[in-house]
């Protein structure tokens, strides 16, 4: 079935362009089945979205399933390099899978634009010409919610996460801005579905508030395990456990929690409204923070496609870099390590009529970098 | 570190451990009378779950939705015995995984079309939801509680189903020796599609009790299907007072080591390679059990001779 979709979108596109002299071939690994899909088909529809309103005819996108497997990522990637020559590469939506594909595509001359995953280990010494992340460094979200506890005048968090890259980034983030004390740190497992362990520990912890990065379904799960725990702390976390994909499953466990993230639907952008609408005329749903960041990675390879060849790396390489579009998030630049410079917002988990989303309530970092961009020789 | 805490996360292991017998139940049960190997009974899970939240969703009623769930699941059950697996007993392993990894696909790939990727709404109703305060000054929620007493409830009227009733005798005897029991005039295919919807019933009843507080989406049985594999292992092939046994191990191994042992490296460790290492440690360690216990019992601590 997925397979069967993926080809048909390919040969449909594949069609259009089969007329077009130069060609640019996009391959997409994202995640469309397992606990992780939401986050992969928001993606994937953010930026077919994208592409289908600019309406070219000389790009190709080819979309496959990774099902959160490193393994079948690195298989695929080698595929799509190899035989498929594709140009350009994008949608890992993990860190651990993007730590697995990334490195070997960008040695291989292909271009990496992450729509989601940001590792720390490629911001800095590691980093790549040809790597981009058009999403934000991992840390950053944490950071911004790491200096909205100092604002709440927060002393004492319990802080928890997966244990994989992306889970050790947010806590480090946390830690980098916060300035109060811990009353605990807990990693746990990837996909966990179960916290009672860790809400006990909460409750024992004496702690004043509690911030957890926990993304898809696990955020999901622990949200209602800890509304119905009795355990009453204020709750922070980044957008992740707070997107418009899964907050009508947390239902309302997530009233009033403050998260971070560079988006909402409210921002107030003439390019965001305008996303805002074609994405919920086309799809039916409110778009996700993801749906938007896959929106500008194909909105800044279409913008960088205008203005070079992709066959021309350099100029094609600074054209990406230049980030001429218009992105949905409003300012937005590279840092030298290809990293994105912008503002970090807090949002607050509000109720219109019978759907739960967000509102900014402020600014919670301006044009701010990630901690590695110094380490990065570029 | 306080003996209330200790006490919860007893409770908490016990309430996985309930969970995961209701899980590996049907699966022991189906491999020991049938000798096949399910890997779609984490589909099942996910059915029961499904159907929980949908009639929820219709209806309000939480007792409706769980009802839902045990129906949906044994139906589906029934049919995917009837449809996919009666043509896979005289089969060996390997095509039965096949087949049943190939079912996965299948309902997951249909459940997607019909709901969509994004996960759905179970809630805990009203009436359990909030914690209660056990004797010892304990807070727990009462929601857990119940799981923990209806998993017990369903645990005896599977030993008495099994060891009390002319359908258990026939269920046993088929699993020691299913030619002679289709000669003594038992019709063993009915009982088979019995034995098979009743395991599917378990995990459809198991999905709808734990979609309420975990995340109602596809693909939600997968994880809990490993486990329930390394439960049946641990406890025996085939034996459902093995399947408690190492249920209740299982949980309860599980729960304390993800919470003790980071705290036990923090003893001599700095706290932020303790907590990385404790944890990475503690998500191995019913592996570790496992492989023990086999090294002691190779048939698992119930298992028969072979």
């Amino acid at each position: 079935m997925k397979t069967l979709k993926t080809m048909a979108l390919a040969t449909a596109v594949s069609t259009l362009a089969m007329a077009a002299a130069a060609e640019t071939k996009i391959g997409m690994i994202t995640t469309l089945s397992g606990g992780g899909a939401g986050l992969g088909v928001d993606v994937r529809d953010g930026f077919m979205l994208a592409i289908d309103q600019a309406g070219r005819d000389n790009v190709e996108v080819v979309i496959e399933d990774d099902q959160r497997k490193p393994e079948s990522a690195v298989q695929i990637a080698d595929r799509m390099i190899q035989s498929e020559k594709v140009d350009i590469m994008t949608g890992i939506i993990w860190s651990n899978l993007a730590m697995a594909v990334v490195p070997s595509a960008t040695a291989q001359g292909v271009f990496y634009l992450s729509p989601n995953a940001g590792p720390s280990a490629l911001a800095g010494k590691r980093c790549h010409e040809n790597y981009f992340n058009v999403a934000w460094q991992n840390d950053n979200l944490h950071e911004a919610a790491g200096a909205y506890a100092n604002d709440a005048e927060l002393k004492n968090s319990y802080i928890l996460a997966p244990n994989y890259p992306a889970g050790k980034d947010a806590l480090t983030g946390y830690k980098r801005m916060y300035e109060g004390d811990l009353a605990g740190e807990t990693y746990t497992k990837l996909g966990q579905t179960d916290y009672a362990a860790e809400i006990a520990q909460i409750r024992a912890s004496g702690a004043d508030s509690v911030y957890f990065f926990l993304p898809g379904g696990m955020g999901i799960s622990f949200l209602k395990q800890y509304a119905d725990s009795g355990v009453d702390l204020p709750v922070v976390g980044p957008a992740f456990s707070f997107d418009q994909g899964i907050l009508q499953a947390v239902g309302g466990a997530a009233l009033g929690i403050k998260n971070t993230s560079q988006w909402n639907k409210d921002l107030d952008t003439p390019a965001n409204t305008a996303f805002v609408a074609a994405f919920e005329q086309k799809y039916d749903r409110l778009p996700s923070l993801y749906a938007s960041q896959g929106y500008d990675t194909a909105n800044l390879i279409l913008s960088a496609l205008d203005t070079a060849d992709v066959s021309d790396k350099d100029a094609f390489r600074a054209a990406l870099k230049a980030a001429k579009f218009d992105s949905v998030r409003g300012a937005f630049k590279f840092g030298n390590n290809h990293h994105p410079i912008q503002n970090i917002y807090v949002r607050e988990v509000i109720q219109e009529g019978d759907v739960f989303t967000n509102k900014i309530i402020a600014t919670g970092l301006e044009n701010h970098a990630d901690a590695y961009a110094a380490d990065c020789k570029m | 570190m306080s003996l209330i805490l200790i006490l919860e996360q007893i409770l908490n292991g016990l309430q996985f451990g309930v969970m995961l017998f209701l899980m590996a139940a049907g699966l022991t049960l189906v491999f020991g009378v049938m000798g096949l190997i399910n890997l779609a009974h984490g589909a099942l899970y996910m059915v029961g779950a499904f159907a929980a939240a949908i009639v929820a969703a219709w209806t309000g009623s939480f007792v409706l939705a769980l009802a839902a769930s045990l129906v949906a699941a044994a139906a589906a059950g029934a049919l995917v015995e009837l449809l996919v697996i009666r043509k896979l007993y005289d089969r060996d392993h390997l095509d039965q995984v096949l087949a049943t990894f190939a079912l996965i696909l299948v309902f997951s790939e249909g459940t997607r079309w019909i709901f969509g990727s994004f996960p759905l709404f179970l809630d805990v109703p009203s009436y359990l939801s909030g914690p209660v305060t056990l004797p010892g000054g304990i807070q727990y929620p009462l929601y857990r509680l119940t799981i923990i007493a209806i998993g017990l409830v369903v645990a005896t009227g599977l030993f008495w189903l099994i060891a009390r009733t002319r359908i258990g005798i026939q269920i046993r005897a088929g699993e020691s020796d299913r030619e002679m029991i289709a000669a003594l005039g038992v019709d063993i295919s009915v009982l088979y599609t019995l034995v098979f919807a009743l395991g599917a019933a378990l995990a459809g009843l198991a999905g709808a009790l734990v979609g309420a507080i975990q995340s109602v989406q596809v693909g939600m049985g997968e994880p809990v299907l490993i486990l329930a594999f390394v439960v049946i292992v641990i406890g025996g092939i085939g034996s459902i007072k093995g399947a408690m046994v190492g249920a209740l191990l299982v949980g309860l191994t599980d729960t304390l080591g993800g919470v003790f042992l980071p705290r036990l490296f923090g003893l001599f460790m700095e706290p932020a390679s303790a907590t990385s290492v404790g944890a990475s440690l503690a998500s191995m360690l019913i592996y570790i059990l496992m492989a023990v216990i086999l090294l002691v019992r190779p048939s698992g601590l119930y298992g028969g001779q072979s």
